[in-house]
């Protein structure tokens, strides 16, 4: 299934958003996601199914002024 | 005691944590300002970097408060958005509500950010909003929902100082009750004293700081002006004179011819 994740498009075989953060190796719990612009919390994760096309965002937290 | 949505603030210097020369230096100024509150963001994370995680560590260690901040956003639904997302990773509902209206002067789209300050309001949000001196868009941005208003004094990063002063000291007296931070274009410490003589409750600020020859004896500088300014406040400064006034009394003064 290909996502546009953090805008880059990439080919997946993850059907969760939880999976799909396994899949692409994020190795630790300080993320925000967001699908299609909007919020996906972490508790909702297993249960967002994904679908071909979908705009993933994963954050994290960084400098800022 | 200022206090921001009813949590008491130590210290009226709020740091950014953006452009330090190293992670170490940033938590050494840090230390250095005394600040309470620091300002942070969020940016997409490369799978596998650990990067955020690395910074987030950095700042728990300070022990301060975090500011979570939209800067970047340029519409109502992008702060929006991001807004929630640091709510969820950062576990605060604090939002240093940006909505930027122009490239080159970065300044606020304020229409934009009333209509982002209200969403995030009725959506539990405490808005801290980065606004211009403007007193109406200030009014607006109080009946949105704001119980803190961040006017800048200059373009952010532009380290001009007070460009409006007169502006400034009109918005302090209309908002008299009003917790005001200056936020933004602040280059010296002088700026800062400047600000707090007015009577402005606090400064944020970063760049100046950051990117200082030595960030964090500079950061020790704006401590040291913001208590400065403030105790010059309390003080109740005398008011400029047309003309000059004798210092030294005239009376009982010696005649020579």
């Amino acid at each position: 299934m290909r996502l546009i994740i953090n805008g880059e498009t990439r080919e997946v075989a993850s059907a969760t958003l939880a999976s799909l953060l396994e899949e692409l190796a994020y190795d630790h719990d300080f993320l925000a996601t967001a699908r299609n612009g909007d919020l996906v919390i972490a508790e909702e994760r297993p249960s967002c199914r994904l679908e071909a096309g979908d705009r993933i965002e994963i954050l994290s937290p960084m400098q800022g002024g | 005691m200022l206090e921001f949505y009813g949590e008491p603030v130590a210290s009226r210097f709020l740091l950014g944590t953006a452009q330090y020369p190293s992670p170490k230096i940033l938590g050494q100024a840090v230390k250095a300002s005394g600040a309470q509150i620091l300002t942070v963001s969020l940016r997409r994370e490369t799978a596998g970097s650990g990067t955020g995680g690395k910074f987030w560590d950095l700042i728990r260690e300070l022990k301060v408060k975090v500011l979570p901040n939209t800067a970047g956003c340029h519409s109502v639904k992008e702060a929006v958005t991001t807004a929630k997302m640091a709510r969820d990773l950062f576990g605060t509902d604090w939002i240093k509500l940006e909505v930027i209206g122009h490239h080159d002067t970065l300044q606020p789209d304020v229409f934009g950010l009333v209509e982002a300050a209200r969403i995030l309001s009725d959506d539990g949000f405490k808005v801290f909003p980065y606004t211009t001196e403007d007193i109406c868009v200030g009014e607006k941005l109080l009946e949105a929902g704001c119980r803190v208003l961040m006017p800048w004094c200059a373009p952010i990063g532009s380290a001009r100082g007070p460009v409006n002063p007169e502006a400034l000291r009109t918005y302090r007296a209309h908002f008299s009750d009003v917790p005001l931070v200056v936020d933004a274009g602040l280059g010296r410490p002088s700026h800062a004293t400047q600000v707090l003589e007015l009577g402005f409750d606090a400064v944020l600020l970063n760049t100046a700081v950051a990117r200082a020859g030595d960030p964090v004896a500079m950061a020790s500088a704006f401590r040291l002006a913001i208590e400065a300014g403030r105790l010059a406040f309390e003080a109740k400064p005398l008011a400029p004179r047309d003309m000059a006034v004798p210092s030294t009394p005239v009376l009982g003064m010696a005649v020579f011819e």
